[in-house]
């Protein structure tokens, strides 16, 4: 019988015939955490009575949530990965590198790898055909001790996208759209897989935002094909050698199949206080947005800098509307100031963060006040997330960003562009 | 038999409810972030639990973040198990990964402040306040090895290894 996605990869790592259902103990190419989940990975770890790192070249910590950190609490915990770091020699990836989901499909993920992070966008990497999902840091540190953890070998649900996207609709929309249709626990415990002649298509930027998102409708992996699009990106980033090809059997099981044309989407968005809330940005239209947020893992890459440039292009930010742009990694924010996004945007009015997590997660750089709203292109709008229970959080693309920042309103960026 | 009084909260509490972003300098005071569990559900939960009570949820309890300090607080306020009528894939592995039960049924039937007596080994709850009888879904078998070690970490420490 054919094999999923998933089922592919598994198979292949566990070395057994890995079908949906079976436990599987896997090898893990590569094992990794951040600032505020590696603290305690490092502890359980010590706790366990471990010392040695089964692998330290696919063991990897990233300072990016708090970067640069905002208090004297989170830079103490620096100082512990990056004690850790020397002791076992993993690798690390300090404050102004970037966020670490953009840093493992820029250099680390492969097609076929399995990846684990503590962090749960560490979906993001299925973008590139690996198997790639978030775990606790007590699962990270035996990860990080033994090389290998065990998985419950996922259902996948396809997706099969058809259809050019409309102008001012963008990958963010689409899945923004799917997690509203199938709700945020639509695929808990299982996989999405993707596929169709839009995905054909589709830019590693654009796979990268779904795959990222796929966690918030619950699933433990969001997987893409590795496909001509995969070996030409890693090829620019200069690893063509890491390519392999990786599709579907036409004849593998799925819980369930999805049809989506993008033909008939439309500019979308999260409302508060879960991403499955969703409504069209027209729907919205004149919602007042004291904060623009753009970046993360899930927006913060050199596309979506482009996209966000052309739209701020000589015009100014509303004036009750804050402008925050951060780009996800260092080579991001060296080619968006090379292809002057930046200066476009510092001259709208725009604030440019370091690359990292910056005010996706509520620490720091862009905090809210009692009831003020924000329109982000991050992945979650969680009571709370932003630093503030008392605030509102609604998701869109980069392009409804920098709409909404030009009006101070909710704007649909067909209106602007 | 776990026996303790309920704390009842709705759909969809994430992980931001229970230990919120702006508290992440707290991570490595874990006593002092419990003081502030599940404070953007209910700000009175941390001063009103005690050591054996149960969380009773809706659906996905738990989700969003892969940080493990939320199921970790919880068990340090007292809580002795978690009934959810869902709960999200990464909670539920780590809540298990720190000894800590999550136990799927129909939460409907249970109202804030009633008397549970939770039979692990039998999977069956009784509500003593309202005489209800419910069953939980099972466990799956590699979880109930770990959290018969209470976790993953002392798993290890006495295996080594997984032994599935």
């Amino acid at each position: 019988m054919g094999k999923t996605l998933v089922e592919k990869i598994l198979s292949q790592k566990s070395a057994s015939d890995a079908k949906a259902g079976d436990i599987v103990i896997a090898k893990v190419d590569l094992v990794f955490a951040q600032d505020t989940t590696g603290p305690l990975t490092v502890r359980q770890f010590q706790t366990s009575g471990f010392e040695r790192l089964v692998n330290p070249q696919k063991t990897a910590l990233f300072l990016d949530h708090a970067a640069p950190s905002p208090n004297k609490e989170l830079s103490t915990d620096h100082m512990l990965l990056r004690q850790f770091a020397q002791q076992t020699g993993c690798l690390i990836y300090d404050i102004g590198d970037g966020v670490c989901h953009q840093i493992v499909a820029e250099s680390l993920a492969k097609p076929g790898d399995i990846i684990i992070g503590a962090d749960s966008h560490t979906v993001t990497a299925g973008a590139l055909g690996a198997f790639a999902t978030g775990m606790g840091s007590s699962d990270i540190a035996v990860a990080f001790a033994l090389g290998k953890t065990w998985f419950r070998v996922p259902e996948s649900i396809k997706i099969i996208v058809s259809g050019n996207f409309p102008k001012g609709v963008y990958a963010k929309d689409l899945i923004l759209h799917l997690i509203g249709q199938i709700g945020a626990d639509g695929a808990t415990y299982k996989a999405l897989e993707f596929g169709g002649d839009t995905v054909d298509t589709m830019s590693i930027a654009e796979r990268l935002t779904i795959a990222n998102m796929s966690v918030e409708a619950g699933a433990k992996v969001g997987l893409f094909p590795a496909d001509k699009m995969t070996k030409d990106y890693l090829t620019s980033q200069g690893r063509g050698d890491h390519y392999q090809p990786i599709f579907p059997d036409a004849d593998a099981t799925y819980a369930q199949t999805i049809n989506i044309n993008v033909v008939n989407l439309e500019p979308t968005i999260s409302r508060p206080h879960t991403v499955d809330n969703v409504a069209l940005a027209r729907e919205l239209k004149g919602t007042k947005i004291q904060q623009v947020f753009i970046g993360t893992c899930t927006n913060g890459r050199l596309e979506d800098l482009a996209v966000t440039a052309s739209i701020l292009k000589g015009k100014k930010h509303h004036p009750e509307t804050r402008l925050i742009i951060a780009p996800a990694s260092r080579k991001v924010l060296l080619e968006s100031i090379k292809a002057g996004y930046i200066q476009t945007m510092v001259e709208s009015g725009a604030i440019i963060l370091p690359p990292g997590c910056g005010a996706c997660l509520g620490l720091h750089q862009g905090v809210l006040g009692d009831g003020e709203s924000c329109l982000s292109t991050a992945n979650r709008n969680f009571k709370g997330r932003m630093g503030n229970p008392n605030s509102f959080i609604y998701l869109g693309s980069p392009a409804t960003a920098a709409a909404t920042a030009l009006t101070g309103a909710i704007t649909d960026p067909r209106e602007v562009m | 038999m776990l026996t303790g009084k309920t704390f009842k909260f709705g759909d969809s509490i994430s992980t931001d409810h229970i230990v919120p972003g702006r508290l992440a300098h707290l991570r490595s005071n874990l006593p002092e972030l419990a003081k502030h569990v599940l404070e953007d559900a209910d700000p009175t939960f941390a001063s009103r639990v005690k050591t054996g009570d149960f969380i009773v949820a809706g659906s996905n309890f738990g989700l969003g973040s892969s940080r493990e300090h939320a199921p970790l607080v919880i068990k340090m306020a007292g809580v002795s198990a978690i009934l959810a009528k869902s709960v999200a894939r990464i909670f539920f592995r780590n809540a298990i990964n720190q000894g800590l039960p999550v136990l799927i049924c129909d939460t409907d039937k249970i109202n804030d402040g009633d008397k549970l007596e939770v039979d692990l080994k039998a999977g069956t709850v009784r509500d003593i306040t309202n005489g209800n009888e419910l069953t939980f879904g099972k466990i799956p078998e590699v979880m109930l090895h770990i959290l018969e070690e209470g976790g993953l970490i002392p798993y290890i420490k006495k295996h080594g290894d997984f032994k599935l």
